[in-house]
Parts: structure tokens; sequence; C-alpha cells
């Protein structure tokens, strides 16, 4: 098998025993990544930089200086600010913008002797479920059932076609309402998203910095692991990143779960939901009992507040966030006529650079923050959020050590399908990943099966705050349970 | 709640983008269809509850306030779309 399919573990393996040098296994992703492009998922590819970090990775391998991470051939997320690459969320209003500086998570990854081999694909600002907000154009799923293209899920969507289609070993992600767990389980791989807090978000561009938290996508539970480990920590420039320690994840995997107790959360099993979801659902429950785990039904009865909830909160964020985008640092500025002033200029230039969903969300989030709704919607939302996270809170309480839900509402859809819906229908895909954001939990997405067209379905697993070691453990042992080998077939 | 017309030109003149005439019917539609779907919070009962402001109880941080970096003007204004003479450039502002 090429090197470019090879995860994390063995090719970190492989490498230490000099059965490959990191220069030739970035050689394999870069004839990948460039014969990829259908797949819409690399917008910037960096060969240059790739080629030199793999020289620097394979000469600290050679000292026997090699941290997990060493020498590994990543794709980015144009989310993250690389310093002197192009890094635009996926916006025309960032168009041209190269960073003087470099993010802290790809700074860490650098440190550890990573090899980045270009900036990935997503939906404008993370704002999306389909990666079809992009200013790029949208990504491909590699999972194809006939003559359609499908979604690879979003906002992370080129991370997820990068690494569902072997152009990469691993991606970074970024999760607001559920941007790692839906793209992965739409592409048959891992995401995780941390506690929020776990990872640094100094340099990531901003949509509703409450929510936002960085993480890896994986082509396995134990590349979760190890890739999690090399992105956290604490980082003084971060206010709200964590100053705790962060512990050996990948020792964490032991796959004994025996005595732990699994919640399945009543409120999750909602009116329509396709039977073959609910089975997958039964199924992953049957393998963790079947590992000696308790499973019970729990309640988490303000479940159904979580989405409108969030569609105050993360507007009402970003609007802020992005107002910032003024034409006047950095990005686009719009061409002004004779006798525009700042106000024409400011509102031209945001008019031109943000695409339709991203003023939608913008205008969203300053109605509510408006005077006269500021308590009506706003201040009513985080209440609520209060109740959502304290439902999570009585479920640990009461001595649950994982929940376990589906981890999307269908497989991937075609793309285009959904434009001509309201947005409201699409906002619904993050119906079981939103309310682990509201309430800061960790959560995975776990590929378990193939519906029956034979595309991949996820579920999901939530864990106890900065429980992360736990939490990839449950992973692992549903992992090796569900036993998902399957591929995409090559079509690009 | 619905937002008429006026309403929807006032949120965008707020938000500072620019909305076309013509298109601020179909604006208005939308932004209502997004908060009638909000209004299912009204049915939650938030007698006594605290809005959430942070996910975890955590003290913020404190450091000492002191000058870390500077003498970057060059990168700072690498990429702004108009700097002349070591400023940010906009249409004039005071008459």
């Amino acid at each position: 098998m090429s090197a470019n399919t090879w995860t994390i573990a063995a090719a970190r393996d492989a490498l230490r025993k000099g059965e490959i040098s990191a220069t030739d296994l970035t050689m394999a992703c870069l004839t990948a990544m460039d014969a990829g492009d259908a797949l819409g998922a690399f917008v910037h590819k960096t060969p240059e930089i790739a080629l030199d970090q793999a020289r620097a990775a394979d000469a600290r391998i050679k000292a026997g200086d090699a941290p997990s991470m060493c020498g590994i051939p990543l794709g980015i997320k144009d989310l993250f600010c690389t310093k002197g690459v192009p890094s635009q969320a996926a916006s025309n209003i960032l168009a041209g913008f190269r960073p003087e500086y470099e993010s802290t998570v790809t700074a860490k990854l650098f440190e550890a002797g990573a090899v980045m081999l270009g900036k990935l694909n997503m939906d404008e600002f993370a704002m999306g479920s389909s990666n079809e907000t992009s200013c790029y154009g949208h990504a491909v799923n590699p999972w194809k059932v006939d003559g359609r293209k499908l979604t690879p899920g979003g906002s992370s969507g080129g991370s997820a076609a990068a690494v569902a289609g072997d152009l990469c070993l691993a991606a970074t992600g970024t999760d607001t309402g559920g941007s790692i767990r839906q793209p992965a389980a739409f592409t048959g791989i891992v995401g995780i998203k941390p506690t929020y807090g776990r990872v640094s978000r100094w340099g990531i561009v901003a949509f509703a910095s409450s929510l936002d938290q960085a993480g890896p996508m994986t082509k396995s539970v134990r590349d979760a692991a190890i890739f999690l480990q090399a992105m956290a920590g604490h980082d003084p420039k971060d206010s709200t990143s964590a100053d705790l320690a962060v512990p050996d994840f990948e020792a964490a995997l032991t796959g004994d779960i025996r005595g732990k107790k699994i919640g399945l959360p009543r409120e999750y099993r909602m009116e329509g939901m396709p039977s073959e979801i609910e089975k997958l659902w039964a199924d992953g429950a049957a393998m963790l009992k079947d590992a000696g785990a308790e499973i019970v039904d729990i309640s988490l009865p303000h479940t159904k507040y979580a989405l409108p909830a969030y569609y105050v909160i993360a507007p009402a964020e970003a609007s802020s966030n992005l107002a910032r985008y003024d034409g006047v640092r950095y990005g686009h500025r719009a061409k002004l006529a004779a006798g525009d002033g700042i106000t024409e200029m400011y509102e031209k230039t945001r008019a031109e650079g943000f695409g339709k969903e991203v003023q939608r969300r913008v205008m969203i989030g300053t109605y509510v923050l408006s005077a006269g709704f500021y308590d009506a919607y706003y201040n009513r939302a985080r209440k609520v959020r209060a109740l959502i996270k304290r439902d999570f809170d009585e479920a640990f309480a009461n001595g649950v050590d994982a929940i376990l839900t589906p981890a999307t509402p269908s497989a991937a859809f075609g793309l285009g399908e959904m434009s001509s819906a309201d947005p409201i229908e699409m906002y619904l895909n993050d119906v079981f990943t939103v309310t682990v954001n509201l309430a800061g939990l960790p959560g995975i997405s776990v590929p378990v099966g193939l519906d029956k067209q034979g595309l991949p379905l996820g579920l999901q697993l939530i864990g106890r705050p900065w429980d992360e070691g736990g939490l990839l453990n449950h992973a692992y042992v549903l992992e090796r349970a569900a036993g998902f080998v399957a591929k995409p077939a090559k079509w690009w | 709640m619905s937002i008429d017309i006026d309403t929807a030109r006032r949120v965008a003149k707020l938000a500072r983008i620019r909305v076309e005439e013509a298109d601020l019917p179909a604006l208005a539609g939308e932004l209502s269809g997004i908060l009638t779907f909000m209004e299912q919070l009204n049915e939650v009962d938030v007698t006594g509850v605290e809005p959430m402001t942070s996910v975890t109880p955590m003290r913020l941080k404190r450091r000492k306030d002191e000058v870390t970096d500077g003498n970057i003007q060059a990168q700072v204004l690498k990429n702004a779309p108009d700097a002349r003479e070591g400023f940010f450039a906009v249409p004039k502002v005071v008459e």
C-alpha cells in the first residue's frame, strides 16, 4: 500500500525503524494531493514548505530525537493562520491575507516535526454543514454511490475529504457546532472535538469564541490520540486555554471498559429518525455492552432547545468577531465611488467580501444583540445553555462515564441538494453535535457501519470534561468492535 | 416575531453590510424564519437561572501589564489594502 494511505501510528513506527524516510512519505502524499484535485480538498498547496519540513524531520529522526508527529504529513484547515501562507477562512474578505504569525496549534505541530502539505477547504468562516459556502467552491466526498457528487460535510469538509481520500495522513479541523464530527461521520473517519479550553484558539480565525475548539481528524482512534497530544496544552496567549496537565492519550487506549457506564439519552431518539441510524445506535450500544460496559437510559431534557440556543449564541458571537473585517487592516477593500466615505467603504467591502450565509448570520447576531432584544434572545439563550450543561452535569454526577448517540441524522447528502432548502434544514445537521459545544464537553465521532447505499455512518461518544483519555478509550473499543475498514473506491 | 423591511434595513445598517433595496424583502423573510425557529426558547422556564458565561468554572488568568513586543510596524501594515507613510489609509473621515 502506498504510504499516503498509512495511519500516523504506522508511519511513526516505520519512520523510527528507518523503513521509510519522511521525505519519501511526504512525496507520496504530495503525489496523492496533486492527483486529488477533483476532491477540492486542498486550496493552497505548500510543497516547498512540506519538503523542507520533511528533510528537517529526517535529520531529527536520524539523530534519535523524534516525537510521534515528526515527519507526519498533514493538511491544515484554512481557518488556521500559517505564517506567510494564505489563510483565508474560505472567505473572499480575506483574499490575499498572509499572516505574519503562526497559530499556536500549527506552531506546536511544527515544533513536533509535523509536515504541512497545504491548506484545506472549509465552509466560509466555518459557517456551514456541507462545505458549500466556501469561496473556493465545494469540496467533494470521496465516497460515491451513483453518479452524484456528495458533500463531505462541513465546516471541516476539505479536512474530511483529504483524510478519507488518503491525500494526507491526517488533518486539523475545528468544531463550533459539529464541524469536526459531522464531516468525519460523512466520510468514514475519526474526528474528536476536545473539551473547550484543551486546545489553544490563538491564531485560529474566530467564529464563536465560547464554542470554537480545534481537534484532529484521522484514520483511527489511535491516531486521534497521538495527534491531539501534540495539539493540546496551556497557552498563555489564549486566556480561555486551561492550565491543566495533558495526560498521555495514547496510553489511555487500554481497550478495557469493563464496569463503565454508558448513557443513551432518550431525547436523541428523534421523530422520523431513519431506521438505519436507529439500528446503528443499538448495534453500537451492544458492542460496548459486549465489552463489559453497562448501558443505561438517561435523560437530557433540554436537548430540543440546543439548536435554537446555538443559533442565537453563535451568530451573536460571530457578529462581534467578524466586525474586524472592515477593509482597513487586511484582506479585501471594495472599490469606492467618488464621494464615498468610510461608512460606504465598510458597507461595500463587507457586502462584497462576505458570502450569503455569513451575511445572514452576522445580521441575525446583530439583531439579537441590538438594544431591546438582548434580553429576549441573547440572555435567554445563555440561560437555556446553562440548563443544557446542567443536564449533562447531572448525568455525569449519576455515574455515567460516557454518552453514546448517533453522530448525524443521515448519511452524506448530495452537493446542491440542500441549496434551495430553508437555512433551518441545513442547521438540523448539527442536532446531535451542537449540545456538546454548548456544554463545552469532549465528543468524538467514530465510523461504525455503512448504510444500505454503502455510505459510511458514525456514532458519537460524549465524555466528561477533561476526560479525553477515557473518551478515546471508549471510542477505541467501539472502533475495534465495529471493525470498520471500508474505503471509498477511487474515482478521482 | 416577524421582521419587516424597515427592521431588515436597520439591521443591515448596524451590521455595516450593504443590502440593495430590492433585496430587503427576501432578507426580511429569511431573518423572520430564523427568529421564528428561535421562539421555541420561550417555552423554557428559565426563572432563577444565571446566564452561562463560561464553560468551566475557571478564573481568568491575569498577566503583568507590560510591553512584550513592538517595532513591527512593517509587519502590522503588511496586509493592509492601503498603507501610506506608516499608517493605514482610509477615506476622509473628518471634513
